[in-house]
């Protein structure tokens, strides 16, 4: 008897010891080229998970649109704690779902324009820009009204802003500069459009391939270039009216908000050990404290005279109407 | 009731719940999801749309007719010459095409035609200017008929191949010429098989995406499988997907049922072959007009697939196949599509057999609604893309666990329903021709179940099965369709991880990957070839 009652309780002391064995674990939903072996995925998950002692477990889809929709699929049964990748024009109807929980005080971010938002933090953040081909074009146009109006003989391949988030960045670009007279613009760039292709990587194909001297792509491509294949070939144009941004965030989930790990992660995403990994692995720039300087590459790079970005809320407000307005001039 | 009991026809019933299952199940799920909310199905509903409709309409009809209309011509000048040096060869390398992912098969094009091109200095000299490249309509219709000729060549073939071999010794004792032989023999084989191939190529011109934006142009060249993918994608509006789907399968069913006014019926010839072989005589005259159409189809389809080769030899081919995600996404990728075709030709053995069935109950009179879905049916699942039976599933079973759990078995699914109508329009002349010639003597003596399969069927369905298995199997290694929208860690196949690479500046190991993609399908076909040889008699 007294053998039993020993063996039952000591079973049960175990069984109450083995969940403090595993180890805590934190979900983090993000985008494929986050956690490519070459992204900075594989130093993140090691590093934050010697801070903290955890598992941090990757779960990856396509891009950040992809990233929302997974989500939205799985509503409040996800997995995610964190959701890793989503860009300011996705914010807004990220929010709407009611999916996302209000983060503590993260500490400060450092985005061109400041940051201000209750729910999403930025980790990186870069400027669209027309990346050209230094030996097709030797003069490319100084401002987007020089593109525009140019000679319809120098191409550029764009995005859909139907179904790219780069061509959605050109429309918002477009529109920030000209405001009700984009149409009037379009219609004479459209000259000068190739074509217009699905997403980023069939134009950026397009244009390596030299079928176009322009390409719709990022003022940090050209550091890509210039680091991985040593080459000053791909340049970015430096435009007068200034660059649309991009800043891409991060949020806990409603589900992420009873993980404590969820809350330190954000914290560490802000931080130098994250933030060090960021340019060189995910071609953007630092939204936060870095130990180490950036790649000489990157100093080479345009530098905006002025940062364009509608807000979160003026996106979801218009995007349908200026992507209708684009569409009937497009088609045409 | 005697049709009930027939286990023909059971099989075929079954085939078709399963696809009707898979259908169904993803606009329950998608609309269960989206009923809350119609406006965006009605809001799809605007002029613009008309226009979309319009030019989807146009592009595909023109692709149909420019790659089925050659086809016929390939397809009769291969029949004609039934062993020569390299043959097995071209009709091997006339499955790959389907394979390559559209963006692959668009930058193969543009190497040779593009603004950059090979040929541009070419073409520039001709035109007197530069050379603007192929984009708009001519570039859609290039790189279609790049994917559709050689598909519809082979399957043309496959329908003249079950031409007796007795009709053929018959024409040579009547001294028939190569014309009265085309007009008596050959025509009506392949006015039989016309419909239901071009209807094919129609179903996979209509639905057709990345080609049509990135050749397009800009967006005056949008198909309603655009709007399609931004409703699922961007916007989320599943009412709005299943409205613009529903659109698409309308449309579709139009256009089939005025195709199948082209076609016509053969009765095919009850009796057993006694000919050993063929008689063929071919004249000289006629040997060169086949040898130069059929080394311009060759050209056509072998140049964009040789820029395809020579970008992938750029690559560091020897990193790419020491990755531990390039094994593992190869291993994947074979895998699941060796499982869909196996599963796909399953189910459209099925149907065919038991349309077969049907139509040999009904002797006479009007086709039930049964042989028309056992026909016909089964080959609209092709307009309903990918990512809306995924989406459509996922919602469904959002509740019932991790749906992600099960991706891999969406992908098999998916794309085994989506290679049917690939694999019955390989398998069916081969299986009708057959049953015509021993329907007879299999109920005289009895023969009937798994021996009638093995003993009668297998021996004339061997080689058609393989040519539907190779076909399926290609079309489920250049897929992306069901995890491109959502993706899936579990799922890691060769284009998506090509396309993962192309988005992030590794052009070159992208091209790597496409070669790699390539070889995978060409060493399966060549395998399924191989089996579906046998012994040769």
């Amino acid at each position: 008897m007294r053998t039993l009652l020993y063996s039952l309780v000591s079973a049960m002391v175990l069984a109450a010891a083995v969940p403090a064995f595993a180890k805590d674990k934190l979900t983090v939903y993000t985008y494929e080229s986050f956690t490519a072996d070459w992204g900075p995925g594989p130093v993140v998950k090691k590093e934050f998970e010697a801070e903290c002692g955890c598992d941090v477990e990757f779960v990856s889809v396509a891009d950040g649109v992809a990233l929302l929709n997974r989500v939205k699929l799985e509503g409040g049964s996800t997995k995610a704690d964190i959701v890793l990748g989503l860009d300011t024009n996705l914010t807004a109807e990220a929010k709407a779902t009611g999916l996302f929980s209000p983060h503590g005080a993260v500490a400060d971010a450092k985005v061109p324009g400041g940051w201000s938002d209750d729910t999403f933090v930025p980790f990186d953040y870069g400027y669209f820009a027309v990346v050209y081909d230094t030996e097709k074009l030797k003069t490319p146009p100084k401002s987007l009204k020089e593109l525009v109006e140019g000679s319809a003989d120098e191409k550029i391949v764009i995005q859909d802003p139907r179904t790219s988030t780069p061509g959605l960045g050109l429309l918002l670009w477009v529109k920030s500069v000209y405001g009700d007279k984009a149409p009037e613009a379009w219609a004479k760039l459209k000259a000068k459009v190739l074509t217009v292709t699905p997403g980023w990587s069939e134009a950026y194909g397009l244009f390596t391939k030299g079928e176009a001297p322009m390409v719709l792509s990022y003022t940090t491509s050209p550091a890509y270039h210039m680091v991985a294949e040593n080459t000053q070939r791909y340049q970015a144009a430096s435009f007068e009216e200034g660059e649309y941004l991009q800043i891409e965030v991060a949020g806990i989930t409603t589900s992420g908000a009873k993980n404590p790990l969820a809350e330190k992660f954000m914290a560490f995403m802000t931080g130098p050990k994250f933030q060090d990994a960021i340019p060189e692995t995910n071609w953007m720039f630092p939204a936060g404290k870095t130990d180490k300087p950036l790649n000489p590459a990157f100093d080479k790079l345009v530098k905006p005279t002025k940062t364009l970005l509608f807000s979160a809320d003026e996106v979801a407000a218009n995007r349908k109407a200026w992507v209708d307005e684009w569409l009937s001039v497009m088609s045409k | 009731m005697r049709l009930a009991s027939d286990p023909r026809v059971t099989a075929g019933i079954t085939a078709l719940a399963a696809v009707a299952l898979l259908i169904g199940g993803a606009f329950t799920g998608l609309l269960f999801e989206g009923a809350h909310d119609l406006s965006g199905a009605w809001a799809a509903l605007d002029p613009y749309l008309l226009r979309v409709v319009r030019f989807t309409l146009w592009q595909a009809a023109l692709s149909t007719l420019l790659s089925v209309g050659p086809a016929l011509l390939v397809a009769r000048a291969l029949s004609r010459h039934p062993r020569f040096f390299g043959r097995g060869f071209i009709l091997q390398l006339f499955a790959l095409p389907l394979a390559l992912p559209a963006i692959v098969a668009a930058l193969g094009i543009l190497a040779l035609y593009g603004r950059a091109g090979y040929f541009s200095g070419l073409l520039s000299a001709v035109g007197g200017q530069g050379w603007p490249g192929i984009y708009g309509l001519s570039g859609i219709l290039v790189a279609h008929v790049f994917f559709n000729l050689p598909l519809s060549s082979r399957l043309f073939l496959e329908a003249l191949q079950t031409i007796p071999a007795d009709q053929w010794r018959l024409a040579s004792q009547l001294g028939m010429g190569p014309r009265p032989a085309f007009r008596l023999i050959e025509w009506p084989m392949l006015r039989a098989a016309l419909p239901g191939i071009a209807g094919l190529v129609f179903m996979l011109c209509i639905t057709s995406f990345t080609i049509v934006l990135t050749l397009g142009g800009g967006p005056a060249a949008t198909t309603l499988e655009v709007g399609i993918y931004q409703a699922l994608r961007f916007d989320f509006d599943p009412a709005r997907a299943v409205a613009l789907t529903l659109l698409q399968v309308a449309l579709t069913c139009l256009v089939m049922l005025c195709l199948t006014r082209l076609g016509a019926n053969t009765t095919g010839d009850a009796n057993l072959p006694v000919a050993p072989r063929r008689y063929l005589s071919v004249g000289a005259g006629e040997t060169i007009l086949n040898i130069v159409l059929i080394a311009l189809a060759l050209l056509f389809v072998a140049g964009p697939m040789a820029a395809t080769l020579a970008a992938g030899l750029g690559a560091d081919l020897g990193r790419l196949a020491g990755e531990a995600t390039v094994r593992q996404a190869t291993l994947t990728s074979a895998g699941l599509a060796f499982v869909s075709a196996l599963l796909s030709v399953l189910l459209s053995l099925s149907l065919t057999i038991a349309r077969r069935a049907l139509a040999l109950n009904r002797r006479a009179g009007p086709r039930s609604l049964l042989e028309h879905a056992a026909d016909t049916g089964a080959g609209l699942v092709l307009v309903v893309p990918p990512i809306v039976i995924g989406a459509g599933w996922f919602l469904l079973l959002r509740h019932a666990g991790d749906v992600f759990a099960i991706a891999p078995i969406m992908v098999v699914t998916v794309n085994a329903v989506m290679a049917m109508p690939f694999a019955i329009r390989a398998i069916r002349p081969a299986y009708d021709a057959a049953s015509e010639r021993h329907e007879r003597l299999c109920a005289l003596l009895g023969i009937a179940g798994w021996a009638r399969f093995r003993l009668v069927d297998w021996p004339s369905l061997r080689r058609p099965l393989a040519t539907g298995f190779a076909f399926a199997m290609a079309l489920s290694l250049g897929d992306l369709g069901v995890i491109a929208l959502f993706g899936s860690d579990s799922v890691q196949t060769l284009p998506y991880l090509l396309l993962a690479r192309m988005g992030s500046y590794r052009t070159e190991d992208a091209a790597g990957l496409a070669l790699l993609l390539g070889l995978v399908c060409l060493a399966l076909v060549l395998a399924a070839d191989w089996l579906g040889r046998g012994e040769k008699a």
